[in-house]
């Protein structure tokens, strides 16, 4: 586990001092995942110049909630972006050489890509944080402070699920499927506003299915005050458990995968 | 101009040929269109009287702009293009027996339409379908459709003969990465990607409906379901014209600069 650890760390610092090789394309690739999440801040910004509250929320709270969601998102885009990309290592055929190697596969394809440049939406993701934090008028105490770390926790490790689930496809279709994208990046999209304002049979689908419900909505309210059950701050970690079938769906993958490239 | 219909031809083929990309790309825009129409819906809810336009044209907008996706998304620039601006191998292209401006409008164009083309009908069929406040209307009458056509036809010409004029400025920078990276935020944010003009505060908006921008997307989706109409919405495609001649004008001079102190780079 240790040595684990270590391996990645070395892999890690490897990415980040070949990024470093090309500084200009490294800032430029920062400011462009700054602006894309900046594009969707603006869009809700506008919104709430002319509506003052959507679904019981008001601006500051939804800030609040979109920073918390970016955090988690970005968290996990920036360790899991070897399994967004993984089509490109089935294909290549890298896949093999990293089968051949006396380590973890999961680590390995973790080590691949680190994706430093989203640090440009991390420093947006906490400025909202920060923002919501001392506009929307919460009491800050042990519990609440413990919801936003399991939220950005959970919702971290839900991501990353999504995305082992999305590599583990891979192995099925050789090629990523478009589909994926909308658990991932249409998630980032549309969890700028709590998801039980889109509606009931949407709040289900996010409650039962993929539940981004549970390390977002579901505490917010009990963050915000709006509600007082004691669940609600341990959601988030029951969504974590979402993990374990991408993982399973991953070994699956692994077990009938039978080289692909050349 | 025979050589360039047929080179539009050839384009336009190539883009049909990805098939599968088409289909994935429908459930993703179908997906994205439930949950925009589902965000419009909860503000609709919280205050009607302040939506700026009806419930039913936001639908439709909405539902035009992922069936139609690829004839404005800003994201369609085409990375290869810049990619042989930046390591020299436009040179081959300017070597052809075809002026680089209308060569890279046709391709532009045709590569857009190719990609509406194979989406564009599913999408449309299954929101035509769907009930209650989701679903897409046919549109009201048949000049009003006629007008949308049209006005369709200029928006895409528009973007189109913006995009062109992008790379004709690429040639006077090294790496167009940057340039690239704003010029799509920029589109995405003043054409009505992100939300539609009207939800913009008045102000703002009086400015923006008269930059190029407005003159993409935003005038046909609008006037389908008759939230732009009468004079406004002549307005509006009498100034889809004149900025796509600015545009072209602007394109083709840039570009013959370009080509007369062209320096290729790399071998």
């Amino acid at each position: 586990m240790r040595d684990g650890i270590f391996l990645y760390g070395h892999y890690v610092s490897v990415q980040i001092k070949s990024m470093m090789q090309y500084k200009k394309s490294f800032m430029l690739a920062v400011m462009g995942q700054f602006l894309t999440s900046f594009n969707t801040f603006l869009g809700m910004f506008f919104m709430f110049q002319r509506f003052s509250a959507v679904g019981g929320f008001t601006y500051s709270q939804v800030v609040l909630c979109f920073g918390i969601f970016l955090m988690a998102f970005t968290l996990a885009e920036c360790v899991a972006r070897g399994f967004d990309t993984f089509s490109s290592i089935v294909r290549k055929g890298e896949f093999d050489r990293v089968m051949v190697r006396p380590r973890g596969l999961v680590l390995q394809v973790l080590g691949s890509r680190f994706e430093l440049s989203r640090i440009g939406r991390m420093l947006q993701a906490v400025v909202m944080f920060i923002y919501g934090m001392r506009t929307s008028g919460i009491c800050w105490d042990m519990p609440r402070v413990m919801t936003v770390v399991f939220m950005v926790a959970g919702g971290a490790v839900l991501f990353f699920g999504i995305f082992l689930a999305g590599a583990a496809l891979c192995f099925f279709t050789l090629e990523s499927l478009e589909i994926v994208n909308i658990f991932t990046y249409g998630a980032r999209e549309f969890g700028t506003y709590p998801v039980g304002v889109y509606g009931k049979n949407i709040l289900r689908f996010c409650t039962f299915v993929v539940p981004y419900g549970l390390v977002q909505y579901y505490p917010l309210l009990f963050l915000l005050g709006k509600r007082e059950e004691v669940w609600r701050m341990f959601a988030p970690l029951l969504a974590a458990v979402f993990v374990v079938p991408c993982y399973g769906l991953w070994r699956v993958g692994v077990r009938r995968y039978q080289s692909a490239g050349s | 101009m025979k050589k360039y219909t047929s080179f539009f031809r050839l384009r336009f083929a190539m883009g049909l040929s990805y098939r599968a990309a088409a289909w994935a790309a429908v459930s993703t825009q179908f997906a994205w269109g439930v949950m925009e129409i589902a965000m419009f819906q909860a503000f609709y809810q919280a205050e009607p009287e302040r939506f700026p336009m009806t419930l039913e044209a936001a639908v439709s907008y909405v539902w035009l702009q992922q069936a139609f996706l690829a004839l404005f998304a800003a994201w369609m620039l085409e990375a290869e293009v810049f990619e042989s601006i930046k390591d020299g191998n436009i040179a081959y292209e300017m070597c052809r027996p075809m002026k680089i401006y209308p060569m890279l409008f046709v391709r532009a164009l045709a590569m857009r339409v190719s990609r509406a083309a194979l989406r564009f009908g599913p999408v449309l069929l299954v929101a035509s379908l769907l009930p209650g406040a989701y679903g897409l209307r046919a549109p009201q009458g048949i000049d009003r459709f006629c007008l949308f056509f049209g006005a369709m036809i200029l928006g895409v010409l528009v973007t189109v003969a913006f995009g062109t004029l992008v790379y004709g400025i690429t040639f006077f920078t090294i790496s167009p990465e940057g340039l690239r990276l704003l010029v799509t935020s920029a589109m995405d944010f003043f054409n009505g990607a992100i939300i539609p003009l009207p939800f913009f505060p008045d102000e703002m908006r009086k400015v923006m409906e008269v930059l190029p921008f407005a003159a993409m997307q935003n005038v046909p989706l609008r006037v389908y379901s008759g939230d732009l109409a009468g004079a406004a919405a002549a307005r509006a495609v009498i100034l889809q014209l004149v900025w796509l001649a600015v545009l072209v004008a602007a394109g083709r001079i840039v570009m013959a600069r370009a080509e007369r102190k062209l320096t290729v780079q790399g071998g």
